[in-house]
Order: structure tokens, then sequence, then C-alpha cells
């Protein structure tokens, strides 16, 4: 067994609020394959930026062939022989796919500032070579599709070996995410070629492809590094529990407010839907007063499906039903004048008013009900809102106090209670609502969800684990792929196993 | 299919192929514009120049002469220079506000450098070297003010325009200075196959922008960096150097534009460049460089200059209502707006 190239310790990263890494070690061999899986949040990709010189790290080191590194930018960490393959966003879209590939690098056709056209296309021809293209360099990349974008994203990288005359460490994010069957073979001889004279580290949400390519694969969750195994050795099914964390004790999720009998009116009633390319043909039916958890891993098309629902994105074909009564969504606004409701997993961008206090978030989707013709009356409102932040246990000295100076539970119970403040509700959809939340925090948004199921809401569940899916809903839709490979119909009185689960999304 | 009622095996199934089919259609998603629309994007702009040149052809038996094609290319000559060095700053994504006042100050100070009526200097040719050098110094202070100071281009140069008049008119002399070099005016006036010779300065400026624009790492960094900014220096391209360059070609740009406005008027002014903000950019904006940045260049700029030059040119000739013709102007650059960012639209997109 050869010695590290690479060697990470105590790498540590915080966000505020966050800790996205918390002392995470790991080590990369010279000519190995090893790959990285955990769920979204989990600091996989921070750790990929920070090697890559994205990002700094706030504790730890990195050492590349027993030297400490701190690479600043990414053409400092290329300068170093490490290099990423991001998921098509260190792409420029207005510029050519040949200024692309050797951008920000030293080549000779760009040397002492003027660019010899015909020799940095020639030289960017060579490098598309290599991944069996026949993508013209003039192309401007705004103009190719994702798939052929993320190949370019690989030819920018491998354009390293010439340019660079140490073994290189190749790290790989999320790379299969857009590529179809054909292009990832590719992919895949790829690394098998870069193998042999260079480190990988690939990092998917396909554990079955993670399986295929490594020799090694590290586990994360919840920004720690969790379990080392042999490829060989490791089943899916094992790594898949590794990934989402231990199961909890069952009433934590308050199971036993669960309705054993549900409101038999039909709310939303989904046939054929598909959107946004990355979701096809979904059909399913939600009744007032239960939670429908949608189980899938990252491009299952869960969220996009959502997104369509709520009117976020156009729906390519499909009909939506809303209390009997079709609905085509041209926008979020209409959706919400229908009484949809949308609770974002990107709660700093989508879902709060960062910088209004707590009042204005809390009355934000709530319609005439507070009003008095067009004025906004706060004095009004007062008394609604002093209510509800105390049913809502939301901990803050006033509602005055600005919402991002909230802990992120707090936060999100403000964000939910906007939608609960809303007298139209009819159906509420949850976008990974207890992400980044602390155990206290999450059980009172589990409690939440009850509450409002219990009054008559119907409830659509994205979440990050399976225990939070199994222990919340009244029913699981599995998707992969943006299609539904399995429905459980009554979570109720008869639990899915999450190995069934699972097997249906991975 | 009746949604509730699938036995979950043969779901799985189902599923199954369902994913081959919709990994291969991930692949092949385009979401970028379809040729047609790229194209109109491209040389949309040179095919409402060419309609107007009919419309007003059609509508006016004196537009199409020598004579009066002469007149639009002398009035469009400053226009082209002040837009040769702009272009490059809203390629960036961001802006320069402060052209009229580097234009008053190196109109006053040439004019005071050269022979003039007011003092009894005498420079010559150097003055408008030093006038053209101060144009640079002005640029490069709005650039090193954006990237130290780390300030909205906007702001700075709104500063900075300010600060230009005011320095011009502290210099301004008790009256305004006349200059009396007989050659300068002279070469400035002298015309060259019926155009003035400012209008080969300004084709000059034209080629020395498209090639930095085409053929320099400076050129294609300004693409890169409205681009994508963050990806642009994640690149480790030195992005402030190339922003200074850029405000400081834009100066230089402004500056020449400012010693032609003076030794084309005869005389230094504050107001040499007075009025001169507003066309320039909406002559880069017509002609389909998006202000947001990333895409366009200066032969879309300098369609954009003719464009507005045409129309101004033609709506005289026609007989159209002064204020009618700003409206129109103002109209027209609505639609170029509409027509280069039509494709950006989407609904989530935050429009301010």
């Amino acid at each position: 067994m050869s010695a590290p190239v690479l060697q990470v310790s105590g790498l540590t990263k915080r966000f505020p609020g966050v800790v996205a890494l918390d002392d995470v070690s790991v080590e990369v061999r010279r000519e190995e394959v090893v790959g990285l899986i955990g769920q979204n949040g989990s600091g996989k990709s921070s750790l990929l930026k920070i090697l890559a010189g994205v990002q700094s790290a706030d504790a730890g080191e990195i050492r590349l062939r027993g030297e400490v590194i701190r690479p600043r930018s990414v053409a400092a960490a290329n300068q170093l022989g490490i290099g990423m393959v991001f998921q098509e966003q260190s792409l420029l879209p207005n510029l050519t796919v040949a200024e692309n590939i050797f951008l920000g690098k030293d080549h000779p056709a760009t040397r002492r500032g003027w660019y010899r056209w015909g020799a940095l296309r020639t030289a960017a021809r060579a490098q598309l070579r290599k991944i069996e293209t026949d993508i013209d360099p003039g192309t401007v990349v705004g103009e190719l599709p994702f798939g052929q974008r993320q190949m370019v994203e690989l030819a920018k990288v491998l354009a390293l070996e010439e340019l660079v005359d140490v073994p290189l460490v190749i790290l790989f994010d999320e790379p299969t995410s857009v590529l179809s069957g054909a292009e990832i073979e590719i992919l895949f001889r790829q690394i098998q070629r870069l193998r042999e004279r260079s480190s990988v580290v690939f990092v998917s949400h396909r554990i079955e492809e993670v399986l295929a390519v490594s020799e090694r694969v590290y586990v994360m969750s919840d920004g720690r590094r969790v379990a080392e195994e042999a490829a060989g050795a490791a089943g899916m099914e094992e790594l898949y529990r590794l990934m989402v964390g231990e199961d909890r004790a069952e009433d934590y999720y308050r199971e036993e407010a669960r309705a054993a009998a549900n409101v038999d009116d039909l709310r939303l009633s989904v046939r054929g839907v598909s959107a946004a390319d990355r979701v096809a043909d979904v059909s399913f039916d939600l009744r007032a007063g239960t939670v429908l958890g949608l189980a899938g891993v990252g491009g299952s098309g869960r969220e996009e499906l959502v997104r369509a629902l709520f009117g976020a994105e156009p729906l390519t074909s499909g009909s939506i039903e809303l209390d009997g009564h079709r609905a085509s969504f041209r926008s979020p606004s209409q959706a919400v004048e229908a009484g949809m409701g949308y609770v974002p997993a990107e709660r700093k961008l989508e879902g709060m008013l960062a910088g209004r206090d707590l009042h204005e978030n809390l009355v934000a989707a709530s319609g005439t009900q507070l009003r008095r013709g067009p004025w906004i009356d706060r004095r009004r409102e007062r008394p609604v809102v002093d209510e509800w932040l105390a049913r809502l246990k939301v901990k803050a000295p006033s509602p005055r106090v600005r919402i991002d100076q909230l802990s992120g539970g707090n936060q999100q119970k403000v964000v939910l209670g906007k939608w609960l403040l809303s007298d139209r509700l009819r159906v509420l959809i949850l976008d990974h609502p207890t992400r980044g939340l602390d155990l206290g925090a999450k059980g009172d948004v589990y409690d939440l969800v009850r509450q409002l199921a219990a009054g008559g809401l119907a409830i659509i569940l994205l979440s990050d684990t399976l225990e939070e899916t199994l222990g919340l809903c009244d029913q699981v839709i599995a998707m992969r792929d943006g299609t539904i490979t399995g429905r459980f119909e009554d979570c109720v009185n008869d639990k899915p196993e999450s190995e069934d689960l699972i097997r249906l999304m991975v | 299919m009746s949604p509730n009622s699938v036995p979950n095996a043969a779901t799985a199934t189902v599923a199954a192929e369902g994913r081959t089919r919709q990994r291969r259609g991930a692949g092949d998603r385009v979401r970028s514009l379809t040729p047609g629309l790229r194209r109109l994007r491209t040389w949309g702009p040179l095919l409402i120049l060419a309609a107007l040149c009919v419309i007003f052809a059609v509508a006016s038996p004196r537009f199409l002469t020598v004579d009066n094609l002469q007149t639009i290319a002398n009035q469009s000559a400053i226009p082209i220079v002040l837009v040769c060095g702009l272009t490059f700053i809203v390629i960036m994504g961001s802006i320069d506000l402060s052209l009229e006042g580097a234009m008053a100050v190196t109109s006053v100070v040439s004019a005071l450098l050269i022979a003039n009526d007011v003092n009894g200097s005498d420079l010559g040719y150097l003055a408008v070297l030093i006038g053209v050098g101060l144009g640079l110094l002005f640029g490069l202070v709005n650039g090193l003010l954006y990237t130290k100071l780390r300030l909205p281009s906007l702001l700075v140069t709104v500063g900075t325009w300010f600060v230009g008049l005011g320095i011009a008119a502290l210099l301004f002399p008790a009256r305004q200075p006349r200059i009396s070099d007989g050659s300068l005016r002279a070469w400035s006036l002298d015309t060259l196959l019926g155009v003035s010779r400012l209008v080969f300065v300004a084709l000059a400026c034209v080629l020395v922008a498209y090639l930095l624009q085409r053929y320099t790492k400076f050129g294609r960094y300004c693409f890169a960096i409205g681009g994508g900014e963050d990806t642009a220096r994640l690149s480790g391209l030195p992005l402030d150097r190339v922003k200074v360059a850029a405000f400081g070609f834009a100066g230089l740009m402004a500056g020449l534009a400012g010693v032609m406005a003076t030794t084309r008027l005869g005389v230094g002014s504050v107001e040499a460049g007075e009025g001169l903000l507003f066309p320039t950019i909406s002559a880069i904006v017509i002609g389909g460089t998006l202000l947001s940045g990333g895409r366009g260049g200066i032969l879309h700029s300098l369609v954009g200059v003719l464009i507005l030059g045409v129309l101004s040119n033609g709506m005289v000739l026609v007989g159209v209502d002064a204020y009618v013709q700003q409206a129109v102007q103002g109209a027209i650059i609505i639609v170029a707006v509409v027509l280069t960012t039509w494709h950006a639209r989407s609904r989530m997109r935050v429009i301010k």
C-alpha cells in the first residue's frame, strides 16, 4: 500500500449557525480512487471546495505530498496539481469552450497577453478528444446542453495533465447528475485512465456508482466522517444507513399523534405531471388531514416536482386539481392565491424576508383577513402576531427583532408560521423543514406539522432522513430519477421497512 | 393509470425503464437560445439600422445624399470614441457615468495649454497628448476607487463626474479660452474624403478597441468578469488589474473625446461633454451589449451609435417635433433591451 498523497486532518469549517465540517480527516493515496458519500449538507461538498481552493478552512491542515498547503484559489490549487470537476458551475457561459478550458491557466497560446485563437482551439481540441467528443472548441458554452457542459468541465481539469508536471489529485463533485448513460461510461473510462498516474476523489449521491469506481469509501454525515470502508466489503444498504444516521426513538416524531382515520376529502390530485426535464409522468392523490412523504435521493426529482406544483417551474405536461378544480399556476403568487403554501429548503434565499422583523415575516403571506383595504395596520395585526409567536414557541425578545438575528430553528418556526396565519391555506409543501435545526427545534417543528394535519391541512413533506419520513407521514411515495418507484398508502397501520424504501430510492 | 392501486414491485420495474429514458433526456437537454433567436440578438441591431435607413430614404429625398451621410458621420465621431471605452466597462457589468466630468477637465486644460487668447502657452500637439493623458489618469482614479474601496462603480463615477465638473470650473479662467493654434484647428476641421479627420480618429479607436476585445487577455477577461465574476476570481484571473485597466481605457477615450470636442469647437469649455452620457450608454445598450455584462461588444456599440445618429438625423429631415424625437429614442431603447434580454426571462428570476 503506497503512502498517502493527500492527508487531510482535523479540517473544520463553520458558517454562521452551521458547522459544515467538524474535525474531518481523510487520506488519499497514490493512484487510488476514493469515494465520498453523504446526503445534502453532510459536508462532502465543503470538503472538496476547501481542497480545490474555493473556500478556506477554519481549522485543520491539508498536506500534499507531505507539505502543508492552503490553496487560495482554484488557479492556485491547479498549480499544486489539484483539480476539481465542478457541477457545471465553474464555466463562464459567455466564453467559448476553448477559452474556458484554459481560463486562468498559463498556456502558450495566450502568453504575453495576446490570444492566438488558432493555437488555442487546436489545444482545446486535443483535450476534447480525451473525452471522445466532437464539441467545436469555438462554441460559446452557454449554447451547450448541460451534459456537454459537464464534459467540458472534465476536459478543463484533464488539461492540467499537460500543464502541471506533478501527479494530479482530481476531485469529482457529483459529476454524473446531468450526464447520459454513454457520457457516464466515458467519464468512468477517464477515471480509470487517470488512476494510472493520479489520485481521484469521487463524490456522488448514487451509492452504486461510487462503489463501481472507488476502492475505498468515506461516509459523511452532519459534517463528520462517520465511516471508512473498503468498497468491496461495504453493502449498499449498510452505507445508506450510515449516511442517514442512527435510528432514533420512535415517539420523537410524535407518531402517536398521527391521525388514524383521515378526513376523507380529496385535496390535491396530480395526474401525469412532467416538469423541468427532471420529473416524468408523476401521479398521486393527497387527502385533507394527511402528511404525504416524498422519499428520494438527490436527482430523484422530488424537489423539482414540488416546485412545479407550486408554480415555480412550468409543467411540461399533466394536470393538477385542487379541491376538485383544475389548477394551473403560472406563478407562485397564483398558487398562494389558490391556497398552496411552500416552505423552501433554502430558508435564507427564498423563505424569509431577511432584514425585516418577525412581525412582517409572519404576516407576509396572509391576505386580506388582516388588512383593511390596501393599508397595512400593524396595531391591528399585533395581537395576532403575539399569539402566534407564543403558539410557535419562537424564542425572541420582541416581534420587532429582525428575523436574521434568530437561530435557525426559530427562523424556521416563523417561516412555518407565515403559512399558518393564512386562512386560505389548503396544501402546505415542506421542503426539508428541519435541515440544520437542533433536536429541540426539530421536535417543535414535528409538533407543528402534526397539529396542522390534525386541523385538516394536507401536507407534502420532503425530508433529509428516512426516520423523519417514516415517523411523520401517513403515506410515502418513493421517487428515483424523476419517476415514482413505489407507494406506501397506509404507513400508520402498516409501517414500511426502511430497507424496502431504500431499495426503491437508490 | 390510477395512482393509488399500483403494486410496488410492478412500479419498480416500470421505473427502471423510465430511468434510462430519463437519463438520456437529461443529457440531451438544451436550455439555450434557438439558432434563430441567437442570430436575431447578434444581427438585430444591424437590421434595425438598415430598416431605419430604408424608412428615411423613402420618407426624405435628402437622406441618402453624400452630404447628409457625411453629416451623420461627423456627428457620430465623438460618440463613437466614447463608446469605444465605455463598452469594456459595460461588458464587465460595471458602469462609468463620469465621462462628462473627464471631458470637462480635459477640454479646459487642453485649451489652456494650446495657443489661446487667455495665457501665453503654446504646447501644440503636446497639449493634445497631455489632455488625453489627463483622461487616462481620470479613468485610473475611477478604477482604483472602485477596486480598492470596493464601492459600486455607479456611485464612484457619479462622484468623480461632479468632481470633474468642479475641477474644470475651478480651472476655468475669467473668460472662455479660445484656441488660436491655427494648425490644430485646421486639422480637426479639414476633411478627408468629405468627412472630418475626427471620423478617421474614431474609426482608428474602433479598430484598437476591437483588437483589444478580441485578441488580448484584457479584453477576454472583461467578458469573463461580466459572465461570472466569482468564477473568474476562482480561476485566478487578476480581476482588479483588469478593472483598473478598463476604467483607465474608458478615461483615455473620454479624454480623447474631450480634446476632439475642444479643437472642433475652438474653445475650452466645462460643457464640452454635456448631454453625451445618456446617448453613449443608450447606444451601447441599443447595440446589444447587456448592462448586466458578459455579452455584446465594440462593433455592437458602433451600430448603436449609428442607429441613434441616423434616427435623430432622419427625424429632423422628416420634420418630427423635437419632443416627439426624444420619445421615439426612448421607445427604441426599450425595444432594444427587450430584444436582447427576452430569452433570459424566467419565473423565479429577480429583476431590480
